[in-house]
């Protein structure tokens, strides 16, 4: 059997190791893109500020992780898919013939259609190479220009903060993370941002960029909505990511926002499937595809598109869409339903000045979604109750009155669910919440 | 055979002994916000429940982990940490669905109960028996529901030195 | 270390909160807890100041040993100018607050002045704040607990509180931490409720260090081991808590009963720890649920009990139908032998209510012992009582004495002044079972001698736990004495009051000394706090001590006559039991342990004690 997996993500490194678990002797290609070993976006930020090194990005630590398994790493781009053939054309000019093959190509940061995007010093922070220029330029004291207060934005935002620059974060949404927090919390990262010396610009848009004034090293200036004019070093573009899918056009394969997978990861074309960004894989609570674009998402696709791809027929039932994010100290998550669905209660804990915030979303009395701000201990319990759909019963008055009970109410009911068991990337336990 | 920690619920008394004897093993000082394991205390029914990593098959955290820093060690099946890797991104507990790895904020750092590599402090220092470590067949969420059995019925039994009642 | 070297000063008249550093040198004298803080009251407040007024100042203080793992390492104690007693008053008390109060950073805080309007204070780590108690003020214990949690959204936090008692300033109010572990005697509660202080809830996520840690496991394993060894904190306290007393003490005749007009009670098997474990009759459930330790205890003496929801007290009252605190000995006693009553759940219940309206079980139920005696005298009627019979053995009236006086309604306004002076009031003093204002406990002292002396020479009036005698004179720990002569006695005072009180400065809880003597306990408080601590030193700590509190109490105006018991243990011999004919011998003790104590024949310190012992 010959395997070959397009992407050296999350999705497509855990994919190859799946196989090589299953099919102890098929041929198994790994392509990578980035011209760098299998290594994680998750990880940039903390070697921007200088927490680890190039090699702490990295997926797999043990430097010959992959010969090991016997998996051979290619460092290519993919050009286009022979799917009547099964092969795999390579940006580099080789081809590759398949049995099965894994589309595991992730997503790329949207440039924004703003003049002077293309502009040197005004960089997207998506790769290593990324990291690097964002590294030679921003530090202490420089004037830097976040384009986009969304999750990744506010990831990088910690990191360029804590290089010392002079940060202006400019988002067009009315909160920050509109697409993870609630007015409340987006809200309160806003003022903790402020409060930490971030300057912080929603519902605003940037117009242009263009040269700079020169001085100090301020090489751009950046055109707001407001009329005002930044000066910068430095422009980082946040603006949200696209999957990876263009090399796709002509192969049969079913594109809407991602690529579109049933239910075993499978594309619209035999023996071609999908896993992690660049894909429309089944969100949990809805039932509904969805672009869950987060590391642990990836991982469970790239389990189950490999058992799958090695013969193991495994469904999958879906993802729990969840985040956490630590914007200067800062930490948030959110959890599944987290803007509440019709008809069901919701639990707040609210403290301004605290900054701490929880917030709970039932249907009946299930758990459906959550978000907290501030709150870390035992938080993978929200999970867990969503996840498992226990009925919580009397715990769910409890938990209206108080929402910080949340850890008393999970040990009560949670793991005394007949229905209690994980489901995800492990396939045997039993699954409390049917895809509807 | 793995051997594991086994708690039984309807022996705990809620001294927190446990929690001291991890925070000292682990961060160096007597701190109980620190432990790895916790007494969860249900006053109004009289049971006390001490809660910590299962050491899961399944592995939740080490499957999020985006740069390798969790691994399992083969011989205990022991879920480690290893704080070089760590980057501190906190995706592990999120994903963790009983909510056993938690991040620390002094380290920057995600730290959970390593079985105090082979020789686990809280069991130690348990007075009663309600942690003990032990050779056991199940493992990973088979462990947890025996655990949560036991949980659930902890309520109804007597306590660990509750005298036998004299008919 | 061992100590987090830090104090909190919180003026209530001017709503400012300040930190300030411990003073070592005073900690190296007077260790922690019960001396240190006493030594901070002494420096700090007027020895004849109104305990209710402004002047009196409030401290809850932790010891070294608090928030280790030491076993029993998590007591704290308030020390105060007791409002029953105007004396010295210190109480300690166990359950998660004193280590949550260490773990937040702090040795002690003082409370000073009075607030305006009814406050209660958090402590989260470094941050103390005062906050308007309107909200909480004229409920209960329980209910203050909950709507603070709930109010700060903080299940974690531990909460000190008094009930409506201690906001009218019943007598012998106390002070509630974790619902059910008290502060229980002086009237502590009283004192808080002057200050308009609701409630203290902290909160610490910090750690505590020691001074060798490889040592101190060392020494606190060792410690543990003899706990667990020992028959008494190994397996009788465990199995029955401090009930394990209730027959041994009936057998011994020295159980009060009926105002301490008997030495024995009929009723006392049907009251004892082997009752509470037998299913009940009405429903086939047991009173006691479990067990429950406070902080770091490897011991676990508590009592957590349920009553049988279809039982008089509770009937249609949810609120009480869970499962909380259940009987220790002192209020078994209190509350049932001594009012004669052998409901074992209506005595859960008053228990409840105890805690739940935070007053002293034991002084509570020795003034309605008091009260029944003048009621079967005729000195105090029916129309007086607001229509209560208030016959002994009337669990009825038992029941209504609580919850009135719990909220100090009705009679309970007269019951929450103490035996004393309710009993000076309807012209009685005499049937006061009282020493310096403040009630006996369980152990009637014709039928153990030394706590006669005990009683008599107690600083914080009459009390068991300032030299607990009982211990030797009848578990024969450490070494077994005769309960029924005087001889030896006042050596056996000393040597119980000096031990007692260094162990209260520790951080540890004294039911570790069933089984531990300062040999054990010295090398544990040496392992974490600097000065090296040897058992002697333990020792002279403890005299150095009380002598502080005595002086402080001959200031405050006590003199050698307060060194009394009531006459009827001085003239009235037992009537039944090993301790038949009887009176106590205090007569023959007191010169004898004045001499011991380096005092005069006035029991007056002198100057060669106290420069020796550089009080």
């Amino acid at each position: 059997m010959n395997y070959v997996i397009l992407g050296a993500g999350p999705a497509g490194v855990t994919a190859a190791e799946t196989i090589r678990q299953v099919d102890k002797t098929g041929s198994i290609t790994l392509v990578s893109g980035d011209g760098e070993p299998p290594y994680s976006r998750m990880a940039l930020p903390y070697f921007l500020h200088g927490d680890i090194k190039e090699q702490g990005t990295y997926l797999r630590q043990q430097p010959n992780h992959y010969d090991s398994l016997g998996i051979t790493v290619t460092l290519a781009r993919a050009g286009g898919v022979d799917s009547s053939n099964r092969v795999l054309h390579l940006s580099n000019g080789e081809a590759l013939a398949y049995d099965k093959l894994l589309i595991a190509t992730g997503a790329s940061p949207v440039v924004p259609p703003i003049p002077g995007s293309n502009l040197e010093g005004v960089h997207t922070c998506w790769t290593l190479a990324d990291g690097r220029e964002i590294m030679k330029r921003a530090g202490k004291g420089q004037n830097v220009v976040l384009v986009g207060a969304g999750f990744i934005g506010s990831i990088v935002l910690e990191a360029l903060h804590l290089m010392g620059s002079n940060l202006t974060v400019v988002e067009v949404a009315p909160r920050m993370v509109a697409r993870m927090l609630d007015e409340t919390a987006g809200g309160m990262l806003g003022r903790w941002c402020t409060a930490k010396g971030v300057k912080v610009l929603t519902s605003t848009k940037v117009e242009r960029i263009t040269g700079g004034s020169g001085i100090r090293g301020n090489e751009l200036a950046v055109g707001l909505s407001n009329g005002d004019t930044l000066q910068a070093k430095l422009v980082v573009l946040a603006a949200g990511v696209r999957s990876n899918t263009g090399f796709l056009v002509g192969s049969g394969v079913a594109v809407r926002t991602g690529i579109v997978v049933n239910e075993y990861l499978e594309t619209t074309v035999p023996h071609i499937y999908a896993a992690g960004d660049c894909c429309e894989g089944v969100d949990l609570s809805t039932g509904k595809p969805d672009m869950l674009a987060i590391q642990p998402v990836a991982v469970e696709h790239g389990r189950i598109a490999g058992l799958n791809m090695a013969g193991v027929r495994t469904r999958h039932r879906g993802s729990l869409n969840m985040n956490v994010l630590e914007t200067m100290g800062l930490i948030s998550s959110s959890f599944g339903l987290w803007q509440g669905v019709p008809g069901g209660d919701t639990a707040r804990l609210v403290d301004e000045a605290g900054y701490k915030y929880l917030k709970l979303n039932f249907e009946g009395d299930q758990l459906v979604g959550a978000q907290c701000v501030g709150l870390t201990e035992h938080v993978g319990m929200l999970r867990g109750l969503i996840q498992t759909g226990v009925h919580l019963g009397e715990w769910k008055q409890r938990l209206m009155e108080n929402p910080e009970r949340l850890r008393e109410a999970y040990i009560a009911t949670a793991l005394n669910s007949a229905h209690a068991g994980p489901v995800g990337p492990h396939v045997k336990t039993p699954v409390a919440k049917e895809a509807a | 055979m793995l051997k594991a920690l086994v708690i039984d619920p309807g022996k705990c008394t809620g001294c927190k002994q446990c929690e001291m004897a991890c925070s000292f093993e682990n961060e160096g000082v007597f701190n109980v916000s620190k432990s790895r394991i916790r007494v969860f205390d249900f006053h109004t029914e009289a049971r006390f429940v001490p809660y910590t990593c299962t050491q899961c098959a399944e592995a939740w955290c080490q499957q999020a982990c985006p740069v390798n820093a969790i691994t399992t060690d083969r011989a205990s099946g022991v879920k480690i940490v290893h704080e070089n890797l760590c980057v501190g991104c906190k995706v592990c507990t999120i994903a963790c669905p009983f909510g056993t790895i938690n991040y620390n904020a002094a380290t920057h750092k995600v730290a959970k109960c390593d079985l105090c590599q082979g020789n686990p402090a809280c069991a130690d220092a348990c007075p009663t028996g309600a942690i003990t470590f032990q050779d056991v067949e199940q493992t990973g969420f088979d462990k947890m529901k025996v655990w949560a059995t036991q949980a659930a019925h902890a309520a109804t039994h007597q306590g660990p030195n509750t005298p036998a009642a004299k008919a | 270390m061992g100590w987090a070297r830090k104090i909190l000063r919180v003026n209530l008249s001017n709503g400012t909160v300040k930190s300030e550093p411990l003073n070592m040198d005073w900690a190296q004298k007077y260790l922690g807890q019960r001396g240190l803080a006493t030594k901070y009251l002494v420096e700090e407040i007027d020895p004849k100041t109104d305990p209710l007024g402004p002047g009196n100042k409030l401290i809850f203080a932790t010891g070294p040993l608090t928030g280790t793992a030491a076993s029993t390492g998590g007591r704290y104690s308030v020390i105060t100018k007791g409002a029953l007693t105007n004396a010295i008053a210190c109480s300690n008390s166990g359950g998660y607050f004193g280590a949550e109060l260490k773990f937040a950073g702090w040795d002690m805080i003082i409370f000073e002045g009075k607030a305006p309007k009814p406050v209660y204070i958090t402590v989260v780590d470094d941050t103390c704040t005062i906050h308007d108690a309107a909200e909480i003020w004229g409920t209960s214990v329980w209910h203050t607990d909950e709507w603070i949690k709930k109010k700060h959204q903080d299940p974690m936090m531990h909460i000190s509180a008094i009930g409506v008692a201690g906001e009218k300033q019943v007598l012998y109010s106390c002070i509630v931490n974790d619902l059910h572990r008290a502060a229980g005697r002086s009237g502590v509660g009283a004192v808080m409720g002057s200050k308009n202080i609701k409630a203290v809830a902290v909160r610490g996520t910090g750690g505590v260090k020691v001074k060798d840690g490889h040592e101190f496991l060392k020494a606190t394993a060792a410690g543990k081991k003899v706990l667990q060894e020992n028959a008494v904190t190994g397996a009788g306290l465990p199995s029955f808590g401090t009930q394990v007393l209730m027959n041994v003490i009936n057998e011994a005749g020295a159980m009060p009963t009926r105002n301490h007009r008997q030495v024995q009670f009929e009723g006392a098997h049907a009251i004892s720890a082997e009752a509470m474990a037998t299913p009940r009759k009405t429903d086939g459930k047991p009173n006691l649920l479990t067990n429950q330790a406070c902080f770091g205890c490897t011991i676990a003496c508590g009592r957590i009990s349920k009553i049988d929801e279809k039982h008089f007290t509770i009937q249609n009252k949810p609120q009480y139908w869970h499962a909380s605190g259940g009987l220790e000995y002192e209020a078994a006693w209190a509350l049932g032998s001594n009012t004669g009553v052998d409901d074992l759940d209506a005595l859960t219940f008053v228990n409840f209510v105890c805690n739940e309206q935070g007053i002293d079980p034991i002084s509570f139920g020795a003034t309605v012992s008091a009260a029944m005696e003048l009621y079967d005298l005729g000195l105090l009627t029916k129309e007086q009582t607001g229509g209560i019979e208030l016959k002994f053995g009337s669990t009825e009236a038992l029941v209504k004495c609580a919850e009135l006086t719990g909220k100090a309604e009705g009679f309970g306004k007269e019951l929450g002044l103490g035996s004393l002076r309710l009993c000076t009031k309807y012209g009685r003093p005499d049937l006061s079972m009282s020493v310096k204002g403040q009630e006996f406990p369980a152990y009637d002292s014709r039928g153990i001698q030394g706590m006669g002396l005990t009683y008599a020479t107690s600083n914080r009036g009459a009390c068991h736990l300032r030299s607990y005698t009982v211990s030797s004179e009848i578990l024969g720990v450490p070494v077994k004495t005769d309960p029924l002569t005087t001889e030896g006695k006042p050596a056996l005072v000393k040597a119980f009051q000096d031990a007692t009180a260094a162990v209260d400065s520790t951080g540890l809880c004294v039911f570790t000394t069933f089984a531990w003597t300062l040999n054990d306990i010295a090398p544990q408080v040496d392992a974490a706090c600097e000065g090296g601590w040897s058992p002697e030193r333990m020792l002279e700590t403890g005299e150095r001590i009380w002598n502080m509190e005595r002086v402080f109490n001959m200031r405050a105006g006590f003199t050698a006559k307060d060194d009394n018991l009531p006459p009827r243990l001085v003239k009235e011999p037992a009537q039944t039991g090993p301790a038949k004919g009887l009176v106590n011998g205090l007569d023959k003790m007191l010169p004898e342990y004045y001499q011991l104590r380096g005092w005069t024949t006035d029991g007056v310190p002198t100057n060669e004690t106290l420069s020796r012992l550089a009080v």
